[in-house]
């Protein structure tokens, strides 16, 4: 590939993102004025899901570390961003104008994020140097930890939870956060970094033997994974209004990690539908409980999810991505 | 680039996932299956005939019992109403919907049911922390929310669509302190509190204040989490202090397990509790360990005014158990409903949360019920013994 039009290629896709992104605005208001709310919070948690999904993949699928604690990742992000507007701003907020409120929100966000990264940081330095069954009981122990910190915590409810939190969330912010998460782990993937995150996956050791600082990237990866999925925490802090420490128990880092693989692992565009689908699906089979009137509704949805695994088990896309349908370039870097 | 490499996740990290989902599986057909063939579905869309009410219900989950009674109690009355020929000419409808005793499933479930059903009120749920994630959800929509059972002081705080029909946890730890100190005569008390539940740390604290303020002290506080089986440590520290009573405001499980190691290590003080002892499973486990403690509840299913007695033939009847408090509440709260429906102006949200607001007075299973302005439900508790494996009427405590 010549560097010219590696350049035009670049120019045309940062067009393409920048118009998902304006139309994430422009269809802002409509969203929340013609929707049903039900359907609209649906949208959201999907999007929501997207995010954890996504950024799960950069760690368990795109370098191959098996990570178990997501939701407590998700915790600490929500909880510090929920904890800031909660107790700094609650009562000025509405005498705030949007701007200021908007400028609030996306300061608590990134706060919720950075502190989830250095958790992250904190958590992976000593246990990425573990491999595989013992890296993911480490983070699964992690996950515990977090919510059992939480859980005494009495500045931030304890297990009472965390009630009264602004509800400064909406479509638009949790589209354009989908975005960000999609677009920074997608030129990742496709950059030189990103070549060192599939060799670790590939091959550990002739990784190393290349001169790859193997625990280096597995950090970066662990850090990047952990601030997306706290970001995503504080998104879902400002959409539910009221956290509480069971939300973040060890089945939600498993329904996350069910999203990666059922997806594909390796696979962007397999983690956004994936995640789409399983969010979806469950309110989907509501209807059928209803006119059954027997709760078949775990059941399909689990069964789907084994039926998943025994026939495909590479996941919905593999690790194919939505562009290697259009673009019939063999080569391409994955 | 060689892709077989890139779809090995181990074997691990497969039986892991494999064990989870079979494991969600099984939690989908759990015990209830019996119990939803009763859930009324919704068998024609909105008619010009029908009151539609929703319901938001633990039916699986860690919850599923409390919310099961919840809402055969509710259904009882439901059809109750409709075989006398409705309301105002009109039948009910109730619309139920599990959450799986998550509290953000909870929130998508009341949101289904406001925006999408078009329900007039909400019923449910029975833990504080998912009426919490649900509240602000009604509080917005404008749509009257009733609590049969979260008593967490903070529920009705939310918003003034929010209302419940049981006392609150300081209501609970005053009944309890009270009792230790009249009726028990005991000054010294320890206490074992679930770090994992609002309720049970509410409680606690609410009873410590109470119990100082009427001169009795606390000589111990241990906690335990809601996944622990082993005790024996805070027990034995608790036995070194020699209390005159042990409070245990948990649920039935541990309860059990606690009565049955305190015993064990020869500890006789009696064990004191709150309504979250209230299941026909907590002599089950528990035993003759159990024997003379006390537990305040919301009512006493051996009552014989006619008004409890008809309402437990009825329940007994039709689902072959007795009804715990859960089943009561849940009567009761969709009979304050069905009352205020009769009583508002219009069927309008708005004046249908008038109504509720003014309800005095109102004769319920749980003892009479009036709203207060915090919108909660002032009323009497009873204090419950265990004698032979069955809960023994003791005493009533006035608000």
């Amino acid at each position: 590939m010549t560097p010219s039009t590696k350049i035009k290629l670049n120019y045309q896709s940062s067009i393409l993102w920048g118009i998902a992104l304006t139309l994430v605005w422009i269809s802002q208001s409509a969203w929340i004025g013609l929707m049903n709310p039900y359907y609209l919070s649906i949208i959201i948690y999907a999007g929501i899901n997207i995010i954890l999904a996504v950024s799960l993949n950069l760690v368990n699928g795109f370098t191959g570390q098996f990570s178990m604690g997501h939701a407590g990742f998700m915790s600490v992000g929500g909880y510090f961003s929920a904890y800031i507007t909660t107790h700094y701003f609650a009562q000025s907020l509405d005498s705030l104008s949007q701007i200021q409120q908007a400028l609030i929100f996306l300061g608590s966000l990134l706060a919720g994020g950075c502190a989830a990264a250095l958790v992250g940081y904190c958590v992976g330095l000593p246990s990425l140097r573990l491999k595989g069954d013992y890296l993911a009981i480490v983070t699964l122990g992690f996950g515990e930890i977090i919510r059992v910190v939480v859980l005494n915590l009495d500045s931030v409810g304890g297990a009472r939870g965390l009630p009264n939190i602004p509800g400064l969330c909406s479509f638009g912010w949790v589209y354009t956060w989908v975005l960000i998460c999609t677009f920074v782990i997608w030129r990742i993937i496709r950059s030189s970094y990103g070549r060192e995150f599939l060799a670790v996956r590939e091959d550990e050791i002739a990784a190393e033997a290349m001169g790859v600082n193997t625990t280096q990237v597995k950090v970066k990866a662990f850090v990047i994974g952990a601030f997306f999925a706290g970001v995503a925490g504080g998104l879902f802090a400002h959409t539910l209004r009221y956290l509480n420490p069971q939300t973040f128990d060890f089945n939600r880092s498993v329904e996350i990690i069910i999203m990666v693989v059922l997806g594909g692992m390796g696979s962007i565009t397999g983690s956004i539908l994936a995640a789409i689908f399983l969010t979806t699906l469950r309110e989907l089979l509501r209807p059928l409980q209803e006119w059954t009137q027997i709760d078949f509704r775990m059941v399909i949805y689990s069964l789907l999810l084994i039926l998943m695994m025994l026939l495909r088990p590479q996941g919905l896309m593999g690790t194919r991505e939505i562009t290697s349908f259009f673009r019939n370039r063999r080569g391409d870097p994955r | 680039m060689k892709l077989q490499n890139l779809t090995r996740p181990n074997y691990f990290a497969k039986t892991v996932l494999m064990g989870a989902m079979f494991s969600q599986a099984l939690s989908g057909c759990n015990p209830k299956n019996s119990s939803l063939s009763g859930i009324n579905a919704r068998t024609s869309a909105a008619t010009g005939n029908t009151i539609r009410v929703g319901e938001v219900s633990s039916l699986s989950g860690s919850e599923a019992t409390f919310g099961l009674s919840t809402h055969r109690g509710i259904e009882l009355a439901f059809d109750e109403i409709n075989r006398n020929g409705g309301i105002l000419g009109k039948k009910l409808e109730l619309v139920t919907l599990d959450d799986r005793s998550k509290p953000e499933e909870a929130a998508t479930a009341a949101t289904k049911l406001i925006a999408d059903s078009e329900v007039i009120a909400v019923l449910g749920e029975v833990a504080s922390s998912r009426s919490i994630a649900m509240a602000p959800i009604a509080q917005n929509s404008k749509t009257p929310m009733i609590s049969p059972s979260s008593t967490n002081p903070r529920v009705t705080e939310m918003g003034n669509y929010i209302f419940r029909v049981c006392f609150i946890d300081p209501f609970q730890g005053e009944v309890m302190a009270k009792f230790a100190l009249e009726h028990l005569k005991v000054k010294k008390v320890a206490i074992l509190r679930d770090v994992d539940s609002d309720y049970s740390t509410g409680l606690a604290d609410y009873f410590t204040a109470a119990l100082k303020k009427g001169g009795g002290t606390i000589v111990l506080d241990e906690s335990y989490t809601s996944s622990d089986i082993d005790f024996k440590s805070q027990l034995t520290a608790i036995r070194a202090k020699k209390p005159d009573a042990i409070l245990v405001p948990g649920y039935y499980t541990s309860v059990g397990l606690i009565a049955r190691q305190t015993r064990e290590l020869g500890i006789q003080a009696p064990l004191l509790g709150g309504d979250g002892w209230d299941s026909p499973k907590l002599v089950e486990i528990g035993g003759k360990a159990l024997e003379n403690s006390y537990f305040s509840n919301h009512y006493s299913n051996e009552d014989t005014a006619p008004k409890i007695k008809n309402f437990v033939t009825q329940f007994s009847q039709r689902y072959t158990s007795k009804p715990d408090g859960m089943a009561a509440m849940g009567y009761d709260a969709a009979m304050i409903l069905v009352d205020s429906i009769r009583r508002s102006k219009t069927l309008s949200k708005q004046d249908l949360r008038d109504a509720i607001a003014e309800t005095k007075g109102f004769a319920a299973v749980t003892g009479k019920i009036s709203l207060n302005e915090q919108r909660n439900a002032v009323k009497p508790a009873v204090v419950l013994k265990i004698v032979d494996g069955l809960f023994r009427y003791q005493t009533t405590i006035q608000p």
